[in-house]
């Protein structure tokens, strides 16, 4: 035991003077680490699409079972709105994919430059969902005790859906079901929203650690993965915008 | 066999730039094209349609923002097992839905 504790110290003490401080002993190379790594935040992300997963499979089912209460209570959500937060949302993706090629390729002013840019149409995601939000509270189609049907079983008394729509009268048993859309609008874009959050609070550490240097001396590990996240949150809300938003627009 | 291992699998690729910006043109054009045949009337093809769009985009990001096209065998694995099961259990979740009341109709 002596002897191969004595070889493990020495072998170590060899490879201090060989590989970057950031690799660490129990692997062999800093690709091998980057690797182990990206595959941690690939199963994570697995777990993620998992739990959204079967949130659009409620939302597939109920839109079945209670179509047309779907359709009208999906003319309520504002095409301009969530165009607008796509846009947003992609634009940001793509100032994070530069972040990931600043830190790779060690520009520090450009990867901080890249985070802020992200953090700031982060922030510009949320303040425009919370104009939607918004929206929904004055017209009482918030889930809960204050919901109201009116807009369903009175189109007309909605005159700015009206004029686009059209929507006749839904009969006050399928109009009832219309809550259950908003229940269901309301977990998904907020489910994406908290994402977006803790998104946009690991975003602010970022920042802060990549003025001092932190991903612009190899070790890219942090910022790769945080890129992986917030991707995977823009095709969260690419399938939200395409499912919630747009496949009711036509009728 | 041990040098094979340190010398991993790949060497680190970094995706350039110029491919960002064209993946993210096609994504904004993308977008632009769901939005518009959202108001055309298809019938049924309306979500079809706007579904193929969405599965497009969503490749693009992952296969070059999330550089999945780089990568090693064993993360392009994950990622396709992580969409496998993910229809597996929606499928297996409809199938239950739809033969529930089998017979009854």
């Amino acid at each position: 035991m002596p002897d191969s504790t004595q070889i493990a110290h020495g072998a170590s003490a060899d490879a201090h003077s060989e590989h970057p401080p950031y690799l660490r002993h129990h692997f062999e190379s800093t690709e091998q680490q980057a690797d182990a790594a990206g595959f941690a935040m690939w199963l994570f992300l697995l777990t993620e699409v998992m739990f959204f997963g079967g949130l659009f499979t409620a939302y597939l089912i109920y839109r079945n079972w209670y179509y047309p209460a779907f359709v009208a209570a999906s003319h309520q959500l504002n095409v301009f709105w969530g165009t607008l937060n796509t846009v947003v949302l992609i634009s940001s993706s793509f100032t994070m994919a530069m972040g990931v090629w600043c830190a790779e390729t060690r520009r520090k002013s450009g990867l901080v430059l890249c985070l802020i840019l992200t953090f700031i149409m982060g922030l510009g995601f949320l303040g425009i969902k919370s104009i939607e939000y918004r929206e929904k509270i004055e017209k009482h189609h918030v889930p809960g005790f204050h919901y109201s049907m009116q807009s369903f079983l009175d189109p007309a008394s909605d005159p700015e859906v009206f004029k686009e729509y059209h929507d006749k009268p839904l009969a006050p048993d399928m109009a009832v079901h219309t809550e259950l859309y908003f229940s269901l609008y309301f977990l998904m874009t907020g489910m994406h929203a908290l994402h977006m959050i803790i998104g946009i609070g690991i975003l602010g550490f970022m920042i802060y650690r990549a003025q001092v240097g932190a991903y612009t001396s190899g070790h890219t590990t942090f910022v790769m993965n945080f890129g992986l996240y917030w991707h995977f949150v823009g095709i969260i809300w690419i399938y939200l915008f395409a499912l919630l938003y747009l496949i009711s627009r036509h009728q | 066999m041990s040098e094979q291992v340190q010398h991993g699998e790949h060497e680190h690729h970094i995706v350039s730039p110029k491919v960002y910006v064209i993946v993210f043109f096609a994504l904004l054009v993308g977008t632009a094209a769901t939005v518009w045949a959202s108001y055309v009337d298809l019938g049924l093809w309306n979500p079809i349609i706007a579904l193929a769009i969405a599965c497009t985009k969503a490749t693009l990001v992952v296969l070059f923002f999330m550089h999945v096209k780089y990568s090693t065998k064993l993360t392009k694995l994950t990622v396709a097992a992580g969409i496998f099961m993910f229809l597996t259990l929606v499928s297996m979740t409809l199938a239950d839905y739809i033969s529930r009341a089998w017979g009854n109709w």
